[in-house]
């Protein structure tokens, strides 16, 4: 039985909850939502969803999940939006990336809440173009070694992986599309 | 992406700061908290945009500020200047008693009060992004929003296992649109997010919202009225992820100093009160 964490501190936590239950209905896989420390390590596979980095970044490190998710960087991770940011080095007075994978990011890197957009966005792993929702999105950059841009916007990269963790600077879990769920999926079953 | 977290009433660049700095998901940019608004009486208007600009300039997270009900020019001057969100608050002395801003022809979105369900749905159907229970905002007194998400959870629940014929006549009786009703039967929760608002004074204020279902808080003057404001902040962010905890809960609210005194509902004036502004 694969377990499958959500941090769940703040943010789109039961948007990612239900596209997680839609690819893994028929599979043997719980998913569980994380908000205190103790549960990281059980996990077979982590989502830190998309929220603002502040508040997520501040109350990792007051529930000592930020630690855990250190301890057991051999997880699967995906990040989305904030989640990218988590899972990068970034540091400022307010936010401390885990420095999970390395890229340099720039947070609300394409404007304020009036200047979101939606995309037509081409991914190299898919066939066809995924509608990516961009919120105050952050972008990847600079990636080092080991690291491959999956998807760019202008001179950005909006979905990177290294490894098994993954990491989207949009909203997977606010459209109908469950590629990326799936494709992260896969990269559990290629790690156990 | 305010879901699960705390909003905070600021009125200076320098609160702003503290309020993000101990984890808020956004702040609200006013010219006076609402404890300072009912004191001082009088109009009650848009904060000064000189004020606005420089909240958003000194912090990264979302910054939302209030319009007059029914003034879209004050509107249209905070989507101007860049805020993230505009909430169309009974706060602030309303401009139109007929009319709601058409929210849907602007490209920031809105979030505004609502005491019932049926309000809650009118606004979403002018364009509301996000729902807030009223409450009695600059009270320090939770009761009110209680009752407003009793009001609004409890319509919801009844609306459960309901005919299409039923639904509709329940939307009928409290004046809202029926696709509206009808989505809100299906999802059994409000097609928006519904955050908590009016009263909310301490840590757990803050969790008794969540545990009646709100999606997150806002807090006005319960911090910058409180003794100690950045400890409170704190207490408010951590309890609200806490809010199913009542240990973590208790530690939490160990030692935050007085917070707001505070003016119970039953204290003020039919005529001073703010909740029945909007319709």
């Amino acid at each position: 039985m694969l377990t499958i964490g959500v941090i769940a501190i703040q943010g789109a936590v039961s948007e990612h909850v239900a596209a997680l239950e839609k690819v893994s209905s028929g599979l043997n896989c719980k998913i569980e939502t994380i908000k205190k420390k103790g549960i990281v390590s059980h996990c077979d596979g982590l989502v830190i969803p998309g929220g603002e980095s502040t508040t997520i970044s501040r109350l990792l490190r007051f529930e000592g999940i930020d630690k855990e998710l250190l301890d057991n960087e051999h997880i699967p991770m995906l990040g989305t939006c904030a989640g990218l940011i988590i899972l990068s080095s970034y540091q400022d007075k307010d936010v401390e990336g885990l420095g999970l994978m390395n890229m340099q990011v720039k947070r609300n890197a394409f404007g304020r809440q009036a200047e979101s957009f939606e995309l037509s966005l081409e991914v190299t792993v898919f066939d066809s173009p995924f509608d990516a929702i961009f919120i105050r999105a952050p972008a990847i950059k600079q990636v080092g070694n080991g690291i491959d841009i999956l998807a760019s916007v202008e001179d950005y990269g909006v979905a990177a992986q290294q490894g098994n963790k993954l990491a989207l600077a949009f909203h997977p879990e606010l459209s109908d599309d469950l590629r990326f769920h799936k494709y992260f999926l896969q990269l559990l079953d290629s790690s156990s | 992406m305010q879901k699960g977290g705390v909003i905070m009433d600021v009125t200076t660049a320098e609160q702003a700061i503290i309020a993000e700095k101990a984890g808020a998901v956004a702040v609200m940019a006013l010219h006076a908290v609402p404890a300072d608004i009912r004191k001082a009486g009088g109009v009650a208007r848009m904060a000064d945009p000189l004020i606005v600009s420089q909240i958003i300039d000194a912090v990264s997270i979302p910054v939302m500020a209030k319009t007059r009900i029914g003034h879209f020019v004050e509107a249209d001057i905070l989507e101007a200047l860049g805020v993230d969100m505009i909430d169309e608050s009974e706060v602030l002395t309303p401009a139109d008693d007929q009319f709601h801003i058409e929210k849907l022809h602007f490209t920031t979105p809105f979030v505004c009060g609502a005491r019932d369900l049926g309000e809650a749905l009118r606004r979403i159907n002018e364009g509301a992004a996000m729902i807030r229970t009223k409450g009695e905002a600059g009270t320090g007194d939770v009761s009110e929003a209680v009752r407003h998400m009793h009001a609004i959870m409890g319509k919801i629940r009844e609306l459960k296992g309901k005919s299409e014929q039923e639904i509709n006549r329940v939307a009928r009786e409290i004046d809202a649109p029926a696709d509206l009703t009808a989505e809100t039967a299906e999802m059994q929760r409000l097609p928006v997010v519904n955050f908590a608002a009016g009263g909310i004074a301490t840590p757990a204020d803050a969790a008794l919202m969540m545990r009646m279902g709100a999606d997150g808080v806002f807090v006005g003057s319960g911090i910058f009225k409180s003794e100690q404001p950045e400890v409170m902040a704190k207490a408010i962010v951590e309890a609200v992820n806490n809010f199913d905890d009542p240990k973590a809960l208790a530690e939490i609210s160990k030692g935050l100093g007085l917070p707001m005194k505070g003016l119970s509902i039953g204290q003020i004036p039919k005529e001073e009160i703010l909740q029945t502004r909007g319709w």
